[in-house]
């Protein structure tokens, strides 16, 4: 391979990793916080990219249709999260496992009635559309790029907000002593709620962004959540900086693969990795508690 | 366990709900993939059938039609179950549909075992071409193969001299490539299988663009087709190297999703929109009328199955029990095909011209294509040599 | 299935009501080939071997507290090793369902030795992840189908007077196999083995505490439900005469899950009953209509929220759920 080639995969992985990143955040701060096991983290994906292609068809414009999606997507999860998730949180995981599997069901079916069975079409924004030269003779879709600085700014405020708030302090704090921070007179409902709400942003807004380079269709949600949740493995679960980690190493161990390995094995190749990883350290690579 | 009692309690309830049947109305079993993501194919198919029912005045060969509806989830095993239900408990007439091949696989002998027609309405795969071709199926779209040969042939005549090859890592991905192979005899600067339902094809692009071909031949149906079209158009290499497919990947109902990523790609097909043909003519501007959308070439095929059984059963006056002439009744193929000529070869798949479509925008702006040229007449399958049916 | 109650009584466990159940159930299940067509006693031998692969799982999560996701990659395995040796000519079923035990078993056996060492989240994440790798697996598999699979000419025969070509006798076949497991893991379960398993599954430290070497009893539990998840993938690749990597697919490993919990976990008849509920309640539901999983869906949230001890604690309340 050429040193642009290199130049050229790397970013792709980087890419990849980023919108992994998106989806494990959520899910990783829900498990760490709630202890929830959400597999409909998927459906919230793909809510992003059908209600932003909507509202960019209404609107013409992309970018109001993210701001007014990614409220939405939230909404959408705050509302999941009190009406029935919230009865899960003291349940086993198997429980939670059914009834989020349950969700997909409920959302991909309820998606099909409301769009119809075809691919919905988002377009790339005008302004994004091009490619720009990275390096001297290094062409790389404008757009990709753009995706990757988002995605890494949703990274970098994450990390600041939890790291550097009071809020943040609070969350934290949740994670390793839920009673404690209950008992300081923080209302923990609210703040369950807010946590999720979160995570289903960041996964709206992963959907969103997916939407334009991918079909935006029903069961979209579920090779990402799938992989997101190989991510969170590896990375140690409730842990959002091994989330980071694991979803740049899952992404360029992903993209490598698939260009270096034959496809039956590549297509094997993450999972490979993880088990690899689970069998030197059982509790991922970053273990959140202790 | 009590639940089984009561299941079968319930089922024997059932049983005597649903199992009056006139003597003088024929039933067709409608088994497609009509649920999850790739459902569009088989409700396209259902609309082209109900069309063709339409035009018949809502009978078929004279007689009533009642349809029942069978949903395979894209799983053979579910298919293998509706079959059976088609089978012992709806005893139908005729089965129709069928979207994919590995449901088809599944389906195809049980069904035909038991004494019913099976009428394919798009998949078609190669082994029921060839040595196992069954007297009880009739494929009225077309051999998978046939449709990527055509493409083949085009680029072996435009003179292609470098070809890149992209399919997913499964059977009718290996089997479209071979398609393109068998008549393309240039060099095959790489061929590349990526993994099932991948829904981003960065790293492969980059590749593809380092290889520097002359031209690209990717077999992707459906969703896969969407992201590997948008993404191909957005790095930029679709103004650098002509990219060619199929219409498995540029179908109707998939261009919308497309968007003007697609404007340009050429592709192959039996069928088009804009095939001038009256009965084609007929066809797309009700179907329009009826449907508010173009029809794909996956309704085409529902239309013409709806002709085919119709010929079938005017022709044995409706008498239904005579399996040997019914069977000869289909052979003949005596309908009016939206493709025009329309003939089966011995293995009761179809002989049918190829022509290759550009993807343009109509007169409303919406996208569809054009056919710009032929790349078979009479074109018969590389299998029905291997079937040794006589007729 | 309730009559020897002396040995019962050693075991531990009275005459109750619930063994008129299984008496009833398994009375109806017999005489299903009997009243109703070929339909439902198809219908029903699906119910029966799901609700064989069901009860399998019953084993390492209703006793052992191990949540696989990934338990349709042996159903699946099971399903491959009859199809491969059919394909080799290999026709009898004395060969190819043991082999397809053993296999099952095998692959069991690895996937086990790695997943034990995690726990909780990481393991239902880890077996999912192996499922997820045999499922591409095979799909790749080009020279036995693939992604679209491989057909079977015939079913296995099994010799003498019995022909599982004929539907009765095959239903039988699955009905006597059933029983036989049935009767073997409620064994299995009141042993001693059973109850390391079970300690092991409500605490694993005490009982390593105690001085049990838990990861080598819950790894041969593991490899035992494995084994059987393999029997039942056998037998539908017999029902159906079709295999295809949708087989082992996670949503099938979602289904299998649901049963047990449908049916009521940690009770062996519960997953039967589970695997008739679903597979019913899919049948009825689809007949209405193409979106039924918007129905079936909220169903099952329902259940879970407020049935937790699934068909068999409400048939039986005196157990706890």
């Amino acid at each position: 391979m050429s040193m642009q080639l290199w130049v050229v995969q790397t970013l792709n992985g980087l890419q990849l990793g980023v919108m992994l990143f998106l989806m494990s955040a959520g899910l990783t701060l829900v498990f760490g916080i709630m202890n929830l096991i959400n597999l409909a983290h998927g459906s919230l994906y793909m809510l992003g990219a059908y209600l932003a292609a909507t509202f960019q068809a209404l609107t013409g414009s992309f970018f109001i249709a993210c701001l007014l999606a990614v409220p939405l997507v939230m909404g959408i999860g705050m509302l999941m999260e009190m009406s029935i998730l919230r009865r899960l949180y003291d349940r086993d995981h198997l429980d939670q496992v059914l009834a989020t599997f349950a969700l997909i069901l409920f959302f991909n079916e309820l998606v099909r009635m409301t769009w119809g069975p075809q691919a919905y079409f988002m377009a790339i924004p005008e302004s994004l559309s091009g490619t720009v030269e990275i390096l001297p003779g290094i062409p790389y879709p404008a757009y990709r790029l753009t995706i990757v600085l988002a995605g890494s700014g949703v990274a970098v405020g994450l990390y600041l907000f939890i790291g550097r708030t009071r809020l943040g302090m609070i969350i934290r704090a949740g994670a390793t002593h839920r009673e404690m921070v209950g008992a300081l007179g923080v209302n923990i409902k609210l703040l369950y709620t807010f946590v999720f709400g979160m995570g289903a942003a960041m996964a709206g807004f992963a959907g969103m962004m997916a939407g334009p380079i991918l079909s935006v269709e029903t069961g979209m949600g579920e090779p990402i959540m799938i992989l997101a949740f190989v991510v969170i493995v590896i990375g140690g679960i409730g842990s959002v900086r091994g989330a980071f980690a694991a979803a740049v190493l899952v992404g360029v161990a992903d993209t490598f693969g698939r260009i270096l390995l034959p496809p039956a094995l590549s297509s094997m190749a993450i999972y490979i990795l993880m088990a690899g990883v689970l069998c030197f350290r059982p509790q991922g690579l970053f273990p959140a508690h202790g | 366990m009590r639940k089984g009692i009561l299941g079968w309690v319930l089922a024997v309830c059932l049983s005597f709900a649903v199992s009056a049947t006139a003597a003088d109305e024929i039933k067709i079993g409608y088994m497609a993939t009509m649920s999850g993501p790739a459902a569009s194919l088989g409700i396209d198919i259902l609309d082209g059938f109900k069309l063709g029912m339409a035009h018949k005045g809502g009978k078929l060969g004279g007689l009533p039609v009642e349809l029942i509806m069978g949903d395979d989830q894209l799983k053979p095993g579910i298919g293998v179950q509706v079959a059976n239900r088609f089978i012992e408990k709806e005893k139908v007439d005729f089965v129709t549909g069928i979207v994919f091949s590995n449901v088809m696989m599944a389906v195809a002998k049980p069904i035909t075992d038991a004494g019913i027609f099976l009428i394919s309405a798009n998949a078609g795969p190669s082994p029921l071409a060839g040595a196992r071709c069954l007297p009880d199926l009739f494929t009225v779209s077309w051999q998978n193969d046939q449709t990527h040969e055509a493409m083949g042939k085009y680029l072996q005549d435009e003179g292609v001299k470098r070809l890149y090859l992209m399919a997913p890592n499964y059977q009718a991905g290996k089997d479209g490539l071979a398609g393109v192979k068998r008549y393309f005899k240039g060099e095959i600067v790489a061929e590349v299988y990526t993994k099932i339902n991948q829904p981003d094809y960065a790293a492969e692009l980059a590749q593809l663009r380092a290889a520097k071909p002359d031209g690209v031949f990717v077999f992707y149906p459906g969703g896969m087709g969407i992201n590997f079209v948008k993404q191909y158009a957005q790095s930029g290499l679709k103004e650098e190297i002509p990219l060619y497919t199929t219409a498995f990947t540029i179908a109707q109902m998939v261009l919308p999703a497309m968007g003007d990523a697609a404007l340009g790609l050429l592709n192959s097909s039996f069928w088009g929109p804009d095939l001038d043909t009256p009965v084609n003519r007929k066809f797309v501007a009700d179907f329009r009328k009826e449907y508010g959308r173009l029809p794909s070439l996956f309704a085409a095929q529902g239309y013409d199955a709806a002709l085919l059984i119709d010929s079938a059963i005017a022709a044995v006056g409706g008498d239904l029990s005579d399996k040997e002439a019914l069977r000869k009744a289909l052979r003949k193929a005596d309908f009016a095909s939206v493709r025009g000529d329309f003939k089966f070869n011995r293995n009761h798949f179809p002989i049918q011209d190829f022509y290759i479509r550009k993807v343009i925008k109509n007169s409303e702006g919406v996208l569809t294509t054009k056919i710009i040229g032929t790349a078979f007449e009479d074109h018969a399958d590389a299998y029905h040599s291997e079937c040794d049916m006589q007729w | 299935m309730g009559k020897p109650a002396d040995r019962r009584d050693r075991a531990g466990i009275h005459f109750t009501r619930i063994h008129l159940l299984y008496l009833a159930a398994g009375i109806g299940f017999f005489l299903i080939p009997l009243a109703a067509d070929a339909f439902y006693t198809r219908l029903a031998g699906r119910i029966l071997i799901y609700g064989l692969c069901a009860l399998s799982l019953d084993l390492i999560l209703g006793y052992g507290g191990m949540v696989s996701f990934g338990h349709a990659a042996f159903l699946g395995i099971g399903a491959y090793t009859v199809g491969i040796l059919s394909n080799h000519g290999v026709e009898s079923a004395w060969i190819a369902w043991p082999a397809a035990m053993a296999c099952a078993g095998v692959t069991a056996l690895v996937i086990g030795a790695v997943s034990l060492r995690t726990s909780g989240a990481y393991f239902i994440m880890i077996t999912l992840a192996f499922s997820q790798m045999l499922y591409y697996f095979f799909a790749g598999l080009a020279d036995y189908g693939g992604d679209d699979g491989m057909a079977l000419w015939s079913r296995n025969s099994i010799g003498g007077p019995v022909d599982p070509g004929n539907p009765t006798q095959f239903y039988y076949l699955v009905l006597l196999l059933l029983a036989i497991v049935f009767y073997l893991c409620r064994r299995l379960v009141h042993s001693r083995f059973g109850m390391v398993i079970q300690g092991a599954g409500e605490n694993e430290r005490r009982m390593r505490a105690i001085g049990f070497p838990t990861y080598r009893y819950r790894l041969v539990c593991f490899m035992i439900s494995g084994a059987v998840a393999g029997l039942s993938g056998a037998l539908i690749s017999n029902q159906t005469l079709y295999i295809s990597p949708a087989l082992m697919h996670w949503s099938r490993s979602g289904e299998i899950l649901v049963m047990v919990i449908l049916g009521g976990m940690g009770s062996l008849a519960g997953p039967v009953m589970g695997a008739a509920g679903l597979l019913l309640t899919e049948e009825v539901l689809s007949e209405y209509t193409e979106h039924w999983m918007i129905i079936l869906g909220p169903l099952l949230i329902l259940m879970v929220l407020f049935a937790r001890g699934g068909i068999y604690g409400l048939l039986s309340p005196r157990r706890e759920s």
